[in-house]
């Protein structure tokens, strides 16, 4: 329920500085005598140098180095010095620590000179020879070599099994299976990845990089590089965009700590788009979806079997197959994850990393079975609904998702959707829904607070804003708390000064942050109280913090709201100049063992295909949304609005494209990989059920980040089928798909 | 990007004899990008800005010449060309994003290259690039490449919509050059790759396309442009098709259809266009033209989807240039 400032729609507050140029990105820093780093990519996927010819390159005046295996640097020798928050085990790729290449486009040399252009320039003038070894890029025709992925990684969990799913299936009056297959996808944010490491001495060292938490890249740089924590500041305080791409340091951060460090210079490195897709990505996956029912449409048999690509060196995985065990209620359900190590890079956490991919075909297998059995596919995913967890055993937190689907099929008018006739010549509509899910993930904050005499108050966190609004929830939550208005609240995060916060992702930063401000500020209140007790003829003189309220910059009792004093009266008859409170927030573990946590939606989309050609246009989204408390409806929308694009964009444009020959991406530019253009955008309501919800945070805050994606490819793939009668099983759904012969 | 010499003549002479060790620039939406790409390499650029060349006019024989450095969103917003020849407004509007038509010239826009994206990569291999050194879209990428008129050394296509609208009108382009001044017919402008792809056009070093000449008849009441791309904007075409008619009562007298995203040119297929004289309006009609049309086509793994696409596009937007949905 909105109060003061919790709830209410808060334009961004770093907004206007975004929109008027005024808001830093990382690469834009200024920083004096500044060298700049161009990265020269392999151009063979698997083999190794054999000569690296830096000659001509280093004639060319204003030219300053090359770097590249050749050059003699120390860094850490064991692994683990390069492992960040979100490795997946394995070895992590070391840049230049030997002149073997894994994968196409891995960085083999950093031309460095007085300006990019001359660094980009000269970076042709390098030869560059090979020894090429055969390379496998191929998943589709690696299946077979899939193996289990060793040890786990933050975040994800084992795929559950429960009964004997093969029995189930075999004895089942209706049984429906079919494979599924999404392409390779990059993050590609609007900003490219980039560093600068401004150089102090060869200890020390201030670096802007692009990152979703600089916690992790001081940790990464520190720890390859032998630097000490206190030396090495990292801040990111504007990111334009991620989704994923700045959980682990890119390998642009090492390249310029490199040459800093050894060219005693300040350095700037700054990637490419082509080069943008020459790291983590998310993963090519094959899946298997089979479901056996009863008549009635109760399915006893759940089968979901994926296989996902990794790199040769990490065992990345991901949480595909573990969603159906969550949410529905059969008996006997058989989830695995498999992967097939390739020579391409490592895939990346990429927005809803697995759950968008798993509930892609999961949910095309629902609306299969209900095409198979005659049913409405909302009243099949009602009558398997799970009230509580079966894959744990344990009630959910909250799940309101059957408001969801109340809400989101009488908003989109699900019941009367085959009654419209007023298609254009040659067009044919259809509708589709889909179930999301995704996880209330939060995990422990660090966090102080600086409140002034003249009532400023200062929230730092070493957290990110990736776009999410990060800097504008702190702003409010801590305004809510302390009682003032959000123009006095300033909040600072991307800085490694400031107190520790996990990388942002999982969609956990509005829940962990928000809690860690929160509780900081409550530090505060107890303070002000405190000093407020002891100002003559204090009424606050035996209160309890429970006993009082922060309201319009005054202390009041709530007995008797008269009895108040104003905050500033508190600073002036203590003689205090501020207020200064650090706290440390951990989710409280043991009333949530006992829970399920996790965000859910439904999702109603109706598309118009132009079956002449193929050319499919998603006309209509309704999407409604349970995720706990929502901080703020206006950013929060944009969060859902940005996930149902993504979820249009993976169903129906995305995919980079591997040439298996090559060993390659080949499509790595704007041009050729196609995100939705606004023309491709229409109609997106977005609803929000509120979930009242004390078990995931006192602040009852579950995250969005993701929850508006997953859902969405399934709902866009099901309607096309609606409109069309074409199954296709293989995204995006292109116009050529539509016309692939049988 | 390498360095380079920057030339901005004044006067045509100059700019042909510069232009023959020197590339032009015209709005540099294509050119800029190969040369940061470095693709294309080019040690001087010579300026086309500063000639005079932009402007759109009619000419003597009830035609209209559009100059080479008039942009593609004049030349698309011109009074005459949306009234007169609505089809070339069309096309053109279907292309790129307002801000690249803003700087885009018509010049420009007949010179672009292709967007074959192994083109595009110089790690890649391609013969368009490198001769000899092979082409992988054959065997990969080729959603955007030829299914008529290619060759084994090169399937890459001409991205352009607006070429398309042009050779339905049956355009003639003027260039000046070295020897003086010449036009080209349309159809003969670009070239199909044999076993040359790296040489697109029928231009000769040191000529400067000076203008695009209209015939009188655009074709206002009977026109259709049809793109069919990945999303609704700023997308190549997989196929376009731009198609003409003159029609009499519902008798077709006269039928001309171009083909875009299909071949090194835009593609049109005269003998097989006879199958739109003096024939009834209808999708039997259209269905048998793009058959016939479509006889040689050949495909890739990547692009087979291309043929039935193209006879859908092809039947549509003649029975839109017909209005055969209203008859
Ligand atoms: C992202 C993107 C999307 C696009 N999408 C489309 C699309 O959907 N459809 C479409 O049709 N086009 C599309 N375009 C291409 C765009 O139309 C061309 O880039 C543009 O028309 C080129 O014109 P220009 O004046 O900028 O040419 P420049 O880049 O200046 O020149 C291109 C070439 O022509 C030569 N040249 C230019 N003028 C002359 C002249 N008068 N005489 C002799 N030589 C000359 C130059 O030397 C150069 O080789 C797209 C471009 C981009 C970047
Ligand atoms: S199609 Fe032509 S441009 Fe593309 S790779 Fe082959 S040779 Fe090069």
């Amino acid at each position: 329920m909105p109060t003061k400032h919790i709830g209410q729609p808060y334009d961004r507050s770093d907004a206007r500085d975004k929109v008027l140029g005024r808001a830093t990105y990382t690469a834009e820093h200024l920083v004096p005598d500044l060298l700049h780093g161009h990265v020269i990519s392999s151009k063979i996927a698997c083999g190794r140098i054999t000569h690296l010819n830096t000659d001509h390159a280093l004639k060319i005046p204003g030219v300053i180095a090359v770097l590249s295996h050749k050059t003699d640097f120390k860094t850490a020798r064991f692994d683990l010095s390069y492992k960040d928050m979100d490795s997946p085990p394995g070895s992590p790729f070391r840049p230049f620590s030997t002149p073997e290449v894994k994968f196409a486009m891995q960085p083999i040399a950093l031309v460095v000179a007085e300006s990019t252009e001359l660094a980009r320039y000269a970076a042709r003038l390098v030869e560059v020879t090979y020894e090429v070894d055969p390379h496998n890029t191929d998943l589709m025709g690696s299946l077979s070599e899939s193996k289990a992925g060793k040890g786990l990684r933050a975040g994800v969990e084992s795929p559950s099994n429960r009964g004997d799913f093969r029995a189930a299936y075999n004895k089942s009056e209706v049984q429906t299976s079919s494979d599924y297959l999404h392409p390779s996808q990059h993050h590609n944010p609007m900003e490219m990845h980039a560093s600068i490491v401004h150089y102090h001495d060869e200890k020390s060292l201030t670096i802007y990089d692009k990152t979703q938490g600089v916690k992790n890249s001081q940790h990464y740089v520190t720890m390859a590089f032998g630097l000490r924590k206190k030396n090495v500041r990292v801040l990111s305080p504007f990111v334009g965009g991620a989704f994923g791409s700045g959980l682990r340091p890119q390998y642009q951060l090492f390249l310029a700590t490199l040459a800093a460090l050894e060219l005693k210079r300040s350095v700037k490195v700054q990637l490419t788009r082509p080069q943008m897709f020459s790291f983590g990505h998310r993963p090519k996956t094959h899946q298997t979806v089979s479901l056996g029912a009863s008549r009635d449409g109760k399915i006893n048999a759940i089968f979901h079997h994926a296989v996902g690509e990794t790199s040769r060196f990490e065992d990345y995985i991901e949480n595909v197959a573990t969603w159906a065990a969550k949410l529905y209620d059969a008996e006997n359900v058989e989830q695995q994850y498999r992967i097939v190590p390739l020579d391409t890079y490592t895939p990346l956490d990429m927005r809803a990393p697995g759950g968008a991919s798993g509930l892609y075909a999961l949910e095309c297998a629902m609306d299969e079975l209900a095409t198979e059995l005659k049913m409405d596919p909302l009243d099949l995913r009602l009558k398997n609904y799970s009230e509580e967890d079966p894959s744990a055993g344990k009630p959910f937190s909250s799940k309101a998702l059957k408001e969801c689907f109340a809400q989101g099929s009488t908003r989109f008018g699900w019941d009367s959707r085959h009654q419209r006739t007023d298609t254009p010549y040659g067009k044919h509509r259809g509708s589709g829904m889909a179930t999301g899910i995704w996880d209330a993930l939060q995990f422990p904050t660090r966090a102080a607070a600086t409140l002034a005499s003249d009532l400023k108050l200062e929230i730092r966190i070493a957290t990110a804003d990736i776009g999410t609004g990060t800097y504008t929830i702190m702003k409010q939550i801590a305004a809510e708390e302390l009682g003032l208005p959000t123009e006095s609240v300033d909040a600072k995060l991307g800085d490694t000064d400031f107190p520790f916060a996990f990388i942002q992702g999982g969609s956990a930063t509005a829940a962990s942050v928000g809690s860690a401000v929160r509780k900081a500020c409550r530090k505060v209140q107890k303070q002000l109280l405190k000093e407020a007790g002891k100002m003559k003829n204090s009424p606050f003189q035996h209160a309890d913090i429970d006993d009082v309220v922060f309201e319009d910059g005054l202390l009041k009792r709530k007995d008797d709201p008269q009895m108040q004093t104003s905050l500033k009266q508190i600073f002036a008859d203590r003689d205090i100049d501020q207020i200064d409170k650090k706290c440390t927030w951990t989710p409280n573990l043991l009333k949530q063992r006992k829970y399920s946590m996790n965000t859910h939606s439904a999702v109603f989309v109706e598309v118009e295909v132009d079956a002449d050609v193929g050319f499919v246009s998603v006309e209509r989204v309704v999407v409604a949304v349970a995720a706990g408390r929502i901080l703020n409806p206006k950013t929060a929308r944009s969060q859902i609005l940005g996930g149902v694009v993504w979820g249009i964009s993976m169903a129906l444009h995305e995919e980079s494209y591997m040439d298996n020959s090559l060993g390659r991406f080949i499509n790595h530019d704007f041009a050729n990989y196609h995100i939705p253009v606004n023309a491709d955008i229409k109609d997106i309501e977005v609803i929000f059920v509120e979930e009242d919800d004390t078990v995931v945070n006192p602040l009852g805050v579950k995250g969005l980040g993701e929850i508006g994606l997953v859902g969405v490819p399934a709902a866009v793939a099901n309607a096309v089928f609606d409109a069309t009668g074409k199954r296709v099983r293989e995204l995006p759904i292109t116009p050529d798909k539509l016309f692939a012969e049988p | 990007m390498r360095p380079f010499k920057y030339n901005r003549p004044l006067d045509l002479a100059t700019a042909s004899n510069a232009g023959t060790s020197g590339s032009f620039i015209a709005g540099g939406t294509n050119l800029l990008d190969l040369m940061k790409c470095d693709v294309e390499q080019p040690s001087q650029l010579v300026d086309l800005n500063h000639l005079g060349l932009g402007s759109i006019s009619e000419t003597a024989d009830g035609g209209l010449e559009l100059g080479a450095l008039a942009t593609n969103t004049t030349t698309a917003y011109h009074p005459i060309v949306q009234e007169r020849y609505p089809i070339l407004s069309r096309a053109i509007l279907a292309g790129a994003s307002p801000q690249l038509r803003n700087k885009a010239t018509n010049g420009g826009n007949l010179l672009q290259r292709t967007r074959c994206p192994y083109f595009f990569d110089t790690d890649s291999p391609c013969n368009k690039r490198v001769p000899g050194s092979g082409c992988p879209a054959k065997e990969g990428y080729s959603k955007l490449h030829a299914i008529l008129g290619a060759s084994d050394s090169c399937i890459a296509t001409h991205p352009s919509d607006m070429c398309v609208a042009l050779r339905a009108l049956d355009a003639t382009i003027r260039v000046s050059g070295p020897h003086g001044e010449r036009r080209i017919e349309f159809a003969d402008f670009h070239r199909l790759p044999g076993d040359q792809p790296e040489i697109e056009t029928s231009l000769e070093k040191g000529e400067v396309i000076t203008a695009i000449l209209l015939p009188a008849d655009g074709f206002a009441d009977n026109f259709a442009y049809f793109k069919v791309r990945e999303r609704a904007s700023y997308a190549f075409a997989l196929v376009s098709v731009a198609a003409v008619a003159r029609l009499e009562g519902n008798q077709l007298k006269e039928g001309r259809v171009a083909l875009g995203g299909v071949a090194a040119k835009p593609w049109r297929d005269l003998e097989a266009e006879s199958l739109l004289c003096d024939q009834p309006c209808n999708a039997e009609t259209f269905g048998n033209f793009a058959d016939a049309l479509l006889q040689s086509a050949k495909t890739y793994p990547g692009n087979r989807f291309k043929v039935p696409m193209a006879r859908a596009a092809i039947v549509r937007a003649l029975s839109e240039a017909t209005h055969l949905n209203q008859l």
